[in-house]
């Protein structure tokens, strides 16, 4: 599992966006997980999704805890900073890192262990901070690094690899994300590019903290028959709300949509997001429904994927601490000390 | 009867129930005592309660600057019948005992002088409030004790004005309130105190404050722009107190936005992620904490030490194990925090001794931590954190350049050839870094707490590893030349027995030295400022047979860590350690020295009999 440097020869015609880079130039290493590991899958998504919205990875940073959810941000963006930090711990870090200069944009990879178990408790304080993150959920169900021991988020009866079947319910972390008050929930599955795509380029561009809680089969530990998180049973259970187009603000609107199956949601840089309703009685704006149909989805043995909810109304953490525009880290010296004359005026009111 | 005679130095204590209003206006006769031109320490030995339970304030006064807590009251405010026993009974001989006598009562001890004032009487004429009546009461003891002791009532007007500035409905009954204290005191109570304070100049150029506001001021002055934190005694009030100066000084005049971060975390695991998270991103970020923080912090201090990102945390130290005495003071994390996380790690701490340092060491720390790419603690204790202290004025020297470190400019990027993360291109061990979004192409890399090369790529392979732990080291070695230096007492060495102190030990020791001159055995001492130790310790060590180590901790664990950083014979130190919570005495540093020293004298002389 060392380091593997990928060569950097490109093909000369290869496709540019905006920013004349080509998808290649949004890779990182070569990845190390198991061959048709659904985090792979996941990893090509945000390459794909960056790639579309012409993102400057240096501006990107992104962060994970441990596990392997945790080591995938080594396999996209090579030029953006990453931070591998302690199990769990992941969503304080990135809080940290975003006070200290939210012009950034924040991407969190984690993994079921990683935030429906050890971390739950930050996860839980970082949806209710609005920490204005795209926190993207590897979720497997097993804790595949230590060998296929069952997660937090592991269907109640569903069997392991070696046939043990689990007897706790399932934490499902969208709902409790909708329930914490997180601006942008979404559900989808690593097999399904077509909806994972477009659902994290709208969660990057959402300001706010942004859930996209992704099933990721584990091919080794978590893909056989009787689990509830193999390729084939997702394949056969998914349900989809809504499918989704994002559109960028310097982009109009070409998809057309059948009149009255359509939702235009305005996020905060003035791009729009259209969702075509999959089902008349979905509205992803109600968060009530949103956590109703999860739970009525769970009853069904169903699994609810697409953006579930969005409040574009909500205030980021740094907007809500009032974090001057100037991130904190540019400030000079002169602007942060007080200096001698204002020290004399303390001494003065402690004599 | 005998009556204690005193001008300028006493001991008087106020026994209180939490929650009574007591707090404020027992700081305002230390106050009062301050702007008297007396030095002054005010202790609050409080419960961990918020209301019912006993509470105490003792407050020395010494004009030869004696500050240390002094066993034995010269003077007792007793108002609290609950600790009645034990308060009358800590009264030295010829001392006195004022206690409200609206309830009479016998005390039975003839060697002290009783002073009786009806407190509660004397509000309920004068106020109709219940509420009123009952917080009063505390003022009306002040205004007595002002006559008592021939103090000016003016400088306690002057003080309630202020502190009552914006609020001034409340100042004309609380000035009231005092009067009428003093003038019961003045009608009933002539010739009674021969304790007094007498005015002088002592105090001009010194400040009465306590360390956590000196700290959190000090981490204004020192950059820091992110403050994450989660309740805890003792450091509540610093990381309160950066909030606060940084809402006098932070605040964008035209666009009313804040140039800091102020973060309540959930926890002190989560807090601590918060200020690594920042300074990966180079905005100087703390937090503040006490014992039980530290021990749920420990996995991330592993981490930003490996990783080699800087931190500055606050240890406010307060009484363990556990929960241990939350409320009571001890020197008992020198361990956990030198040596804090899994795997081998050292880190470096500054140890203040008064709310001065509090203030230097603070804004020193993020220049270090900075320098050296690693966590900084700062380890005060609930004595300083929360005590107000007399010290001098706190001084800015405006010249002063913030240290940011090795960090790596767009410019420095783009000439340069190749560049490893965790490189030793200097040879001191410490490396360049870089942050988040500084160039597109050059600099970017993934910070990890697994085991990297030079380059910051994962690897297994063990002698890389093996390397970049020595070079960790390396950098370790060569902290000290960035730290504040030991501070000596006595300049020449003028004895063969050497003492080391170190944190709040300070208040008490210049009068333990007095005392152990006078008794005909002189001691050089020294005061540890900071970890990992440099060459003046080892030389002070070096340079006495014997070294008495006096430590607030049952373990000896500054011994502990000379010990093995140094290698020396443990047999060279006899320890002094107090743990009771109590903030240490000069008496007990004394006896128990001099009781060893005659103790070997006898010892000695009975080896040449033979």
């Amino acid at each position: 599992m060392t380091y593997i440097v990928k060569p950097v020869n490109h093909h000369p015609n290869l496709e540019k966006n905006a920013l004349g880079l080509t998808r290649r130039d949004y890779e990182g290493t070569i990845s190390t997980l198991c061959a048709g590991c659904g985090h792979d899958s996941i990893s090509a998504a945000v390459i794909e999704a960056c790639y579309d919205l012409s993102l400057a990875s240096d501006q990107i940073a992104k962060l994970s805890g441990i596990g392997c959810s945790s080591k995938s941000p080594s396999y996209f963006l090579n030029q953006a900073h990453g931070f591998n930090s302690v199990h769990g711990r992941m969503p304080s870090v990135a809080t940290g890192a975003n006070l200290g200069n939210q012009d950034l944009m924040y991407l969190g990879v984690s993994g079921d262990g990683d935030t429906a178990g050890i971390g739950i408790g930050q996860f839980m304080h970082a949806a209710r901070r609005q920490l204005n993150i795209t926190y993207i959920v590897e979720n497997n169900g097993t804790y595949g690094l230590t060998k296929g021991q069952f997660s937090a988020t592991n269907d109640q009866g569903s069997k392991s690899k070696y046939g043990e079947e689990n007897v706790l319910a399932p934490i499902d972390l969208a709902a409790m994300a909708i329930q914490l008050g997180a601006g942008f929930v979404g559900r989808s599955f690593s097999g399904d590019k077509d909806q994972l795509v477009p659902l994290l380029k709208a969660a990057m561009k959402f300001k706010g903290f942004s859930l996209i809680d992704i099933i990721s089969p584990c091919v080794t530990f978590n893909n056989h028959v009787g689990s509830t998180k193999s390729y084939d049973y997702i394949r056969e259970h998914n349900e989809s709300v809504s499918s989704l187009d994002f559109v960028p603000i310097e982009q109009e609107i070409k998809t057309s949509y059948n009149k009255g199956s359509k939702v235009e949601v305005p996020l905060h840089d003035g791009a729009i997001l259209t969702l075509e309703k999959l089902s008349k009685k979905y509205n992803p704006l109600d968060k009530g429904l949103a956590v109703q149909s999860l739970n009525e989805a769970e009853k069904n043995g169903k699994v609810l994927t697409g953006l579930l909810y969005i409040n574009p109304e909500v205030k980021d953490h740094a907007e809500i601490l009032n974090i001057s525009d100037t991130p904190l880290n540019e400030f000079s010296d002169k602007e942060l000390c007080p200096g001698s004359d204002k020290l004399a005026k303390v001494n003065a009111s402690l004599n | 009867m005998s009556k204690i005679t005193s001008i300028n130095e006493f001991v008087i204590k106020f026994a209180n129930v939490n929650g009574s209003g007591s707090a404020s206006a027992n700081q305002m006769f230390a106050k009062g005592i301050f702007r008297s031109g007396i030095p002054v320490s005010p202790k609050n030995i409080f419960p961990s309660n918020i209301q019912g339970l006993p509470t105490w304030f003792e407050i020395r006064a010494s004009e030869k600057g004696y500050l240390g807590r002094k066993a034995g009251i010269d003077f007792m405010v007793a108002m609290n019948p609950q600790s009645y026993l034990q308060d009358v009974a800590e009264i030295n001989p010829g001392g006195y005992l004022l206690y409200d006598s609206s309830w009479k009562r016998e005390f039975h001890r003839d060697d002290i002088n009783i002073i009786e004032v009806p407190l509660t009487s004397l509000c309920v004429d004068e106020f109709q409030n219940p509420k009123t009546r009952l917080l009063f009461k505390n003022l009306v003891y002040v205004g007595a004790l002002s006559y008592l002791m021939s103090m000016n009532k003016d400088i306690f007007i002057e003080l309630i004005e202020e502190q009552f500035k914006g609020k001034e409905k409340l100042i004309a009954p609380n000035v009231q309130a005092l009067e009428m204290g003093f003038n019961y005191a003045k009608k009933h109570l002539t010739d009674v105190c021969n304790i007094k304070v007498n005015q002088k100049n002592l105090t001009d150029g010194m400040i009465l404050t306590n360390g956590n506001n000196a700290g959190g001021l000090g981490c204004v002055y020192g950059g820091a722009t992110v403050c994450a934190w989660y309740p805890i005694t003792p450091s509540t009030s610093l990381a309160e107190s950066y909030k606060k100066y940084c809402d006098q000084f932070r605040v964008d005049d035209k666009t009313g936005k804040n140039k800091f971060a102020f973060v309540q975390a959930e926890d002190e695991l989560s807090s601590i992620g918060m200020a690594i998270g920042a300074n990966w991103n180079g905005a100087r970020a703390f937090t503040a904490t006490s014992g039980p923080g530290i021990s749920l912090m420990t996995e991330f201090v592993g981490l930003a030490y490996f990783a080699e990102i800087p931190v500055v945390i606050f240890n406010i130290q307060r009484g363990g194990p556990s929960t241990g005495m939350p409320t009571r003071t001890q020197q008992s994390d020198i361990l956990s925090c030198a040596y804090a996380s899994h795997g081998d790690t050292k880190h470096v701490m500054l140890i203040p001794a008064d709310p001065k340092e509090c203030f230097e060491f603070a804004a020193e720390s993020f220049d270090i931590s900075d320098r050296l790419q690693t966590p900084v603690f700062v380890l005060s204790d609930l004595d300083i954190g929360m005590n107000d202290w007399t010290c001098p004025e706190f001084e800015w020297d405006d010249s002063k350049k913030f240290d940011r470190g090795k960090v790596l400019s767009k410019d420095d990027l783009e000439n340069m050839e190749s560049w490893g993360r965790y490189l030793d291109v200097d040879g001191d061990g410490i490396p360049f870094r870089t942050l988040p979004g500084t160039h597109p192409e050059k600099g970017a890399y993934f910070t990890r707490g697994s085991s990297h090369d030079e380059y910051a790529r994962y690897v297994e392979d063990g002698e890389v590893n093996a390397r970049n732990m020595s070079r960790i080291l390396k950098k370790f070695e060569g902290a000290d030349k960035f730290l504040p230096k030991p501070i000596f007492k006595q300049e020449t060495n003028a004895s063969s027995n050497g003492l080391i102190y170190f944190g709040s030990t300070e208040a008490a020791m210049q009068e333990s030295l007095d005392q152990l001159s006078i008794a005909g055995f002189p001691i050089d001492a020294m005061r540890i400022r900071s970890f990992p130790f440099g060459a003046e310790v080892w030389d002070f060590i070096d340079q006495h047979e014997r070294i008495f180590l006096v430590e607030q901790n049952r373990d000896a664990q500054m011994k502990t860590l000379i010990v093995s950083e140094g290698s020396i014979n443990p047999q060279k130190f006899i320890s002094i350690l107090c743990f009771d919570g109590a903030p240490i005495t000069a008496n007990f540093i004394s006896e128990s020295i001099l009781e060893i020293i005659s103790e070997n004298s006898v010892s000695k002389t009975a080896e040449e009999m033979k």
